[in-house]
């Protein structure tokens, strides 16, 4: 889809009226347009919000006059979840790229307050993916197969009373994301006069609640006129059905009752041929317009302004693009190299502290060993000293022995040589 | 060139029974564009008195360029300028908002060096004004003042190109739509013309210039009209609002004395031809053109600058594919994983120098220990050494001296002994 232009040129430029003197021909520029638009086949995409059983793939089927695939599901699902199907429809010489999205166990929970979120995650997805391609370096829009949603149809249940808390709570939710439809389901079960009241008090709900659902454009002459009447009528009280069942002496979608047959296409049964001319046949270029130019627009502004872009300095100058880039980058980039910054100063004061410690331990370690040393030594001396005491008593003992030894030989010479003579002397006598 | 859509996937279309009424669809269309309006930037390129403006004014049958309004010619600058003038046509309900930039004093200086620069300058500021535009966080209605189409005249010299031809076509083709034409095509004769348009497409395939390439289409009739076109490249024309008659009838033309040349006769020139295409059948397909191939070129290349800072080519392909701040997060990631990395790397570097530190501490006490049980073991054995000595000498000690207690009393009592006997008189 292209960037929305428009070529109403502001009143201050110097723009001049000039007449033609002949057929120029540009006013086969819209066809031109039309032709290129009908060549890549259009695409719409239709979000199917309800409960489980109320009628949504029959809506589908009778809708779009084809058998859509798909189970009827289950009342068993945990929680609710998004069921994205697309098919390529053609109808004369159009081709239409058909997305439906069915909510599959939407209101089966006991707990239904989260029942909202799948769904409006769903939405933005759907614009995420559209704005991550717009801010591509190398894009290619044109050829891009747009998912967002157009249109969503609430289906409301027909209890004849008012709107459920659920319903109000996801209206809500919604509004500002997509453009509701809201419809009474399964509409053969309200007689004619409580749907009147069933209508305005739904309508009064949705006022009073500040819901904002999906204006039908009255601004183009063509258009405001049906788009007007059809309004009155909101909401559509739709019945589906995908059998037939014989009319007079034709075939028509009806659903067959012991009490009578409900004609889908007859409008005093059921608002269904007004649901399709205001859904298809008049208003899908408008409902996927809105969906481009506000929606998506809101989602983006949310999205940018979340990143930190906007549109003006400080100091009100606007900037470009490529300024805004520039910046980011930069702050970016001195995110980053802070951050390695700051961890290096973690490591490099943890070193220190280690260091520290060890040059503690290893302190400790010296003293200790000093202190073991200086006993040791301590120890030697002592050893020393008893040594010599030893040596020196040794010493003093081999000199007395040396001494009386001496003596004792002395003593023992004289005395041998005493007991000579007197050997000597007695063997003379 | 532009991609064209795939319309193969018609083929799984369903047909469906029954009226849904999409088929009104086109419809919707038509009427949003009608109320919207379009817009057009035409840009005509050429040195003075080629017939620019009389030909602008012939295309869209208005007095664009008049007295109050001189064309491009009657407004020499000592410089090349580039202005644009607005107006605004309607026709049939359509409006349409019609700019004309042409550019006074283009290739009529004595040195024409760098003469389309403004004009380049002037392409690429639209551009960036759109693409700030786009860029906005508030984005309103943007006026598409981007250039749909370059008229490039070339004089009726009969031979080829001239080097400024050349150069100019070669360094805006990638910038816009460049539809060459021959201009007062009136001075050549049939024979003379076809000769030129083969010399100059010839040329202009030499050289490897693109010049505006009309769409194939799938529709038979129309593919062999767009043959016939092409066969034409590029368009000889002939421009007069002047309406003379001739033979009855009322034309345009230009009256000589040797007969009337009609500016709507396709065997007099290709003005109908030029008119048709740019007008009636390829409007929109210009625009389609500069917005997806040539403001996109423009695009990427302006933020490709911005985002990869001129680093190494390679590294930029892939990251082409991403917007710009894709690629930051993608940044980001990485740096997280290389931070992560880093610490785990300076984590195990912190470790193991405290293992070894540690390991180193506990060796050298260990040594230390070891050492300090071996002195005392050593002096403990000293110690024992010196307790055995003592021992001995106590023992040897006490044995002597027990001896000698002995040897003593022996001495005594052999000296008692004597005693006695030298009392008995025994000994003298």
């Amino acid at each position: 889809m292209s960037v929305a232009v428009g070529s109403k040129p502001s009143p201050s430029e110097d723009l001049r009226n000039l007449t033609l003197s002949g057929h120029v021909g540009f006013d086969s520029l819209p066809d031109q347009l039309v032709n290129k638009s009908t060549t890549q086949g259009f695409c719409f995409n239709i979000l199917c919000v309800g409960e489980t059983g109320i009628g949504k793939s029959t809506l589908m089927d009778t809708l779009f006059n084809t058998k859509f695939e798909g189970d009827p599901a289950s009342h068993n699902e945990p929680g609710v979840r998004l069921k994205a199907r697309s098919y390529e429809l053609q109808e004369s010489n159009v081709r239409l790229k058909l997305t439906t999205v069915d909510t599959v166990g939407f209101g089966d929970q006991i707990n239904k307050e989260d029942s909202y979120k799948p769904i409006v995650e769903y939405i933005d997805a759907q614009f995420e993916a559209y704005l991550q391609e717009e801010l591509k370096i190398k894009r290619s829009l044109f050829n891009y197969h747009d998912s967002r949603i157009h249109a969503c149809l609430y289906f409301i249940a027909p209890t004849g009373h008012s709107l459920k808390s659920l319903d109000l709570v996801t209206m809500k939710k919604l509004d500002s994301k997509v453009n509701i439809i809201p419809i009474i389901a399964k509409a053969d079960t309200i007689a004619k006069n409580e749907l009147h009241k069933f209508k305005s008090k739904i309508m009064s709900e949705l006022v009073s609640n500040g819901v904002q659902i999906y204006q039908f454009p009255t601004d183009e002459e063509t258009v405001a006129e049906i788009n007007a009447t059809m309004s009155v009528h909101l909401p559509f009280a739709v019945v589906g059905s995908t059998e037939e069942v014989k009319i007079g002496n034709k075939m028509a979608k009806a659903r067959q009752y012991p009490w009578g047959v409900v004609q889908v296409e007859n409008e005093n049964h059921c608002d269904f041929v007004k649901l399709r001319e205001m859904l298809i046949r008049v208003n899908m270029e408008d409902l996927r317009e809105q969906t481009h130019s506000r929606h998506y627009e809101l989602y983006r502004r949310c999205k940018l302004e979340e990143m930190g872009f906007k549109d003006t300095d400080p100091d009100c100058k606007p900037f470009s693009l490529q300024e805004t880039y520039e910046a980011k980058r930069n702050e970016f980039l001195g995110e980053l190299q802070k951050k390695e910054e700051e961890m290096r100063q973690m490591f490099v004061m943890r070193v220190k502290e280690k260091e520290t410690e060890l040059k503690e331990a290893e302190k400790e370690l010296h003293e200790k060993f000093d202190r073991l040393k200086k006993t040791h030594q301590d120890e030697k001396k002592k050893l020393e000293d008893k040594k010599k005491e030893i040596e020196d008593e040794v010493g003093a003992f081999s000199k007395k022995k040396a001494a009386v030894q001496l003596l004792q030989a002395q003593q023992a010479g004289s005395q041998s040589t005493k007991k000579d003579k007197d050997k000597k002397n007695s063997s003379f006598t | 060139m532009i991609e064209r859509p795939d319309s193969s996937s018609a083929s799984i279309a369903r047909n469906l029974e029954g009226y849904v009424g999409f088929a009104n669809l086109p419809n919707q269309v038509y009427r949003k564009s009608v109320k919207r309006g379009f817009e057009f930037t035409l840009m005509v390129v050429g040195e003075s008195g080629l017939g620019k403006s009389t030909l602008i004014n012939s295309l869209f049958l208005t007095e664009l360029y008049s007295k109050d309004y001189p064309g491009p010619s009657q407004r020499i600058k000592k410089t090349v300028q580039v202005e644009q003038s607005k107006v605004l046509i309607k026709e049939g309900g359509v409006q349409l908002t019609l700019t004309i930039v042409d550019t006074p004093g283009f290739g009529d200086a004595v040195d024409n060096s760098n003469c389309w620069q403004p004009v380049i300058n002037y392409i690429d500021s639209k551009c960036e004004d759109f693409l700030n535009a786009e860029s906005r966080v508030n984005r309103r209605m943007m006026p598409d003042n981007r250039v749909h189409c370059c008229l490039y005249f070339i004089a009726p010299s009969g031979h080829g190109l001239k080097p400024l031809d050349i150069e100019f076509m070669k360094r805006l083709h990638d910038k816009v739509n460049v539809i060459p034409l021959i201009a007062k095509a009136d001075t050549l004769t049939p024979e003379e013309c076809q000769q030129f348009k083969k010399q100059i497409m010839k040329e202009i395939q030499e050289h490897k210039i693109k010049i505006y390439e009309f769409p194939d289409s799938e529709d038979d009739e129309d593919s062999k009209v767009i043959r016939k076109i092409k066969e034409k490249m590029p368009l000889a024309v002939v421009g007069s609002n002047v309406v003379i008659e001739v033979n009855g009838k009322k034309v345009r033309g230009r009256q000589y004395p040797w007969g009337v040349a009609e500016v709507e006769n396709g065997e007099h020139c290709d003005f109908t031809v030029l008119r048709n295409m740019l007008i009636r059948t390829h409007m929109q397909d210009l625009k389609d053109v500069t917005n997806n191939v040539h403001y996109e070129n423009y695009r990427s290349r302006k933020l490709a600058a911005v985002t990869c800072n001129g680093v190494d080519a390679t590294k930029t392909k892939g990251q082409l594919t991403k917007s710009p701040l894709a690629q930051m997060e993608e940044e980001r990631r990485e740096h997280v994983t290389k931070m992560k990395k880093m610490e785990t790397e300076m984590e195990q570097v912190f470790e193991m120098k405290v293992k070894e530190k540690k390991q180193k501490l506990k060796d050298s006490e260990a040594e230390l220990e070891r050492r300090h049980e071996q002195m005392k073991k050593n002096l403990e054995a000293q110690y024992k050494e010196l307790e055995e000595k003592r021992k001995q000498y106590e023992e040897e000690k006490m044995s002597w001296e027990a001896q000698q207690r002995i040897l003593e009393q022996q001495k005594l009592d052999a000296s008692k002994t004597m005693e006695k006997n030298k009392k008995k008189g025994k000994i003298f």
